[in-house]
């Protein structure tokens, strides 16, 4: 078999899997030839997007590292008021959500709309004005924060001004999402399409609702707290959760070659997902200030959630049944199947966690931050670094250089997240364990947090370590520095292997 | 309808649901909340809550910029729930009245340090019944705490805000605002350190904070031992064992 032959689609939906089947050799060679002009189609965005994720992931390590060590080291760089916690730590989440996340998970999404759609990218200008307006916005609004000058909203630190700038840019790169989808030549849409087109539905109208509602209207108290925590969830579910499934409802039948095992079932996941995630909010909330049946309604909905949860985990572990090994070889494989095991685990999680009975214990602990890490990092992250592994040769023109620099930083940004989130959780549960305890004092139990946080500067040290080489990699490949094209770089030969 | 149409009435089906259930519903029955008036005489004598004006407004904004909401909640949970009442943050738990002219309340998703919905109050506590007393904390503690907190509460994680302070040189007569320091913190002889505008509003913001006033949903609690009404447990003579 040729590279170019073991690009067969097997994520094309069953009308076209057939015609595939009895196509000919000149047939696949077109088809080979189509994707090669749509991939190169979309090089100048998705490499934008990529890059300048890549550089506010860097920064959010950093951020994530300054206000990781205050916690155990109150006195480390304390007289910089602009390095203070409570400006560091929000600075820290807004660079990774909005730098990073978004900015790679909108890359990851042009390349996938482009080659679902099976249409080439127009207008790239479209775009790169379009990312550079939210990495722009998405600057004077970090800097605005640790300048002090944040909104005081948790989770909708960002200044009017910079969340205006970013969405404008927002408007351009969705307008070109919908041109892609609008012109598709590919008649039935895949999974991964649904997921894209919720994630840019959702994202513009939860955002600018959201702010308007912040910084526009006059909202009274607590309801300001409920729009933020209805922003951050639907943002955590509707944004980042919906790309990190498209992704991984793609790479994981393409690189196995195999159809997803059942449309149905991706269908009852993707419209109770739609419908379930946007009334889970208020678990945030829970035991605060607020009419009870609000937090009661969104436990339900948590609750619930556990439809699409089980609809999605059966159809990519009985997608990948019987090709486990591919993790052993394919460094995008081994990448998305943590991300997709990740999703399964944090999700129950998140179920379990709203329940009165356990929320009490673990809420305002280090148990939530945790869950947090797990949906953002060890889901999202995980699930988008294996999508630039199989992305990015496809642009450049050349394959990765190093199968142990990829090694590296799977092992880093793996142990790492997993020593982080587990430390995390169980501090979180002593802790709450203790905050319902009335025979404990409450300053010495803050002070068994001092036995976690180095731990958690550590696991924050590796994974930034893990982030500098992936960089370093990513940078390699920009020069056009990496292994000739046509065979991917893998951990190990294939061929050892029965097919 | 072909199959985009119904995928996009379907999207939007789901954007409308939830803005209606977790944001219009509550702004219908949140939107209308009052302030409490109370009633003597057929003239009114008390409102609860009020605006916040003059240092305290101030300070908020100090409050805010340096987000003290990471590390402090300002919500006190119902009894059932936990024993943030128990511990003395509150004589009785928060609800939404509370909030009413917070623009936004700083409730918080996170406990790195106490709740501080009433550290204002002078009953406000750190610990369990039972435990210690509460100390007084006043302006002069406040300030002290944020520019060394190891001087007063030993080993902590709390930051020092040295820069919300100046050090200077004492000319003529020590300032009575200067910081009464002892040990590695305290300045060199002949020199002094004073709070900053922004210390002395942040510290007028925190002593404002007062949530224990009584409202027809949540009254103090009497068996939590400490309301706003009684004196400290200190200062009753001690019970027999």
């Amino acid at each position: 078999m040729t590279a170019v032959a073991q690009e067969t689609s097997p994520t094309t939906v069953p009308p076209i899997a057939t015609s595939t089947a009895t196509s000919d050799g000149p047939n696949r060679e077109n088809e080979a030839i189509e994707r090669a002009l749509i991939d190169g189609s979309t090089r100048g965005p998705v490499l934008t997007f990529f890059a300048t994720a890549l550089l506010w992931l860097l920064l959010s390590s950093l951020l994530g590292l300054i206000a990781s060590i205050k916690l155990h080291s109150p006195g480390f760089l304390s007289d910089f008021a602009w390095l203070t916690y409570g400006r560091v730590y929000p600075a820290y989440i807004t660079a990774f959500t909005y730098g990073w996340c978004s900015l790679v998970g909108m890359g990851v999404a042009v390349w996938l709309m482009a080659r679902l759609c099976r249409v080439s990218v127009r207008i790239p200008s479209l775009y790169i004005v379009g990312a550079a307006l939210w990495n722009i916005g998405l600057l004077l609004g970090v800097v605005s924060i640790l300048a002090g000058q944040g909104r005081p909203v948790e989770g909708m630190e960002l200044t009017s001004e910079s969340t205006w700038m970013m969405f404008a840019g927002f408007v351009l790169i969705g307008l070109g999402g919908v041109v892609l989808y609008r012109f598709r030549r590919q008649t039935v849409a895949y999974v991964s399409v649904w997921y894209l087109l919720g994630a840019f539905f959702w994202f513009p109208w939860v955002f600018a609702t959201a702010n308007v509602l912040i910084s526009v209207s006059e909202l009274r108290g607590v309801m300001q707290s409920v729009v933020g925590a209805w922003y951050v969830q639907s943002l955590n579910l509707w944004w980042f959760t919906s790309l990190g499934l498209a992704a991984a409802y793609f790479f994981i039948p393409k690189v196995i070659r195999r159809p997803v095992y059942s449309y149905n079932l991706a269908s009852i996941g993707f419209w109770s997902f739609a419908f379930l995630s946007g009334l889970t909010g208020m678990v945030r909330l829970s035991g605060g200030p607020l009419p009870a049946w609000l937090v009661t309604l969104s436990i339900s909905a948590s609750i619930m959630m556990l439809v699409p949860i089980a609809c999605v985990t059966a159809n990519l572990i009985i997608t990948m049944k019987g090709q486990y090994n591919m993790v052993y070889h394919s460094p995008t494989i081994r990448f998305v199947f943590f991300g997709a095991i990740a999703f399964s685990i944090e999700s129950v999680l998140a179920v379990f966690s709203s329940l009165r009975s356990f929320d009490r214990i673990v809420h305002f602990t280090q148990f939530t931050s945790a869950q947090e890490q797990t949906l953002l990092y060890a889901f999202f992250t995980m699930v988008m670094f294996g999508g630039m592994y199989y992305i990015t040769p496809r642009l450049v023109g050349c394959e990765w250089l190093s199968s142990s620099m990829i090694s590296v930083h799977f092992w880093g940004s793996a142990y790492g997240s997993i020593f982080l989130i587990s430390l995390m959780m169980f501090a979180g549960l002593a802790q709450g364990l203790s905050f319902i305890d009335p025979e404990a004092n409450f300053s010495q139990i803050l002070q068994v947090g001092q036995l976690y946080f180095p731990g958690r500067t550590l696991a924050l040290l590796l994974i930034s370590g893990a982030h500098v080489v992936f960089a370093l990699h990513f940078l390699l490949m920009l020069l056009r520095i990496g292994q000739p094209g046509g065979e991917p770089t893998l951990f190990a030969p294939l061929g050892s292997e029965k097919h | 309808m072909s199959r985009s149409t119904h995928l996009i009435v379907g999207l939007f089906g789901s954007f409308a649901v939830s803005c209606f259930a977790l944001v219009l519903a509550p702004q219908a029955q949140l939107g209308a909340l009052q302030p409490r008036f109370t009633e003597e005489d057929g003239k009114i004598s008390d409102v609860y809550p009020i605006d916040q004006s003059g240092i305290a407004l101030q300070g908020r904004r100090i409050y805010a910029r340096e987000g003290c909401v990471y590390c402090h909640t300002q919500q006190v949970r119902d009894t059932q729930i936990g024993l943030d009442v128990a511990r003395g943050w509150g004589a009785r738990r928060t609800v939404a009245r509370d909030y009413l002219f917070d623009t936004p309340p700083f409730l918080g998703s996170t406990r790195l340090g106490p709740d501080l919905s009433n550290v204002g109050a002078t009953t406000w506590r750190n610990e369990t019944v039972g435990g210690t007393a509460p100390v007084k904390r006043d302006a002069r503690w406040h300030l002290l705490h944020l520019y060394d907190p190891t001087a007063l509460v030993g080993e902590t994680n709390h930051p020092p805000y040295r820069y919300l302070f100046s050090e200077r040189k004492i000319s003529g007569q020590r300032s009575v605002d200067a910081l009464n320091l002892a040990g590695k913190s305290a300045p060199a002889a002949g020199y002094e350190v004073v709070p900053t505008p922004e210390a002395v509003a942040l510290v007028g913001y925190l002593l404002s904070l007062d949530r224990n006033a009584d409202l027809p949903e949540a009254k103090s609690l009497p068996a939590a031992g400490v309301s706003a009404a009684q004196p400290a447990p200190a200062a009753q003579p001690a019970a027999p064992q």
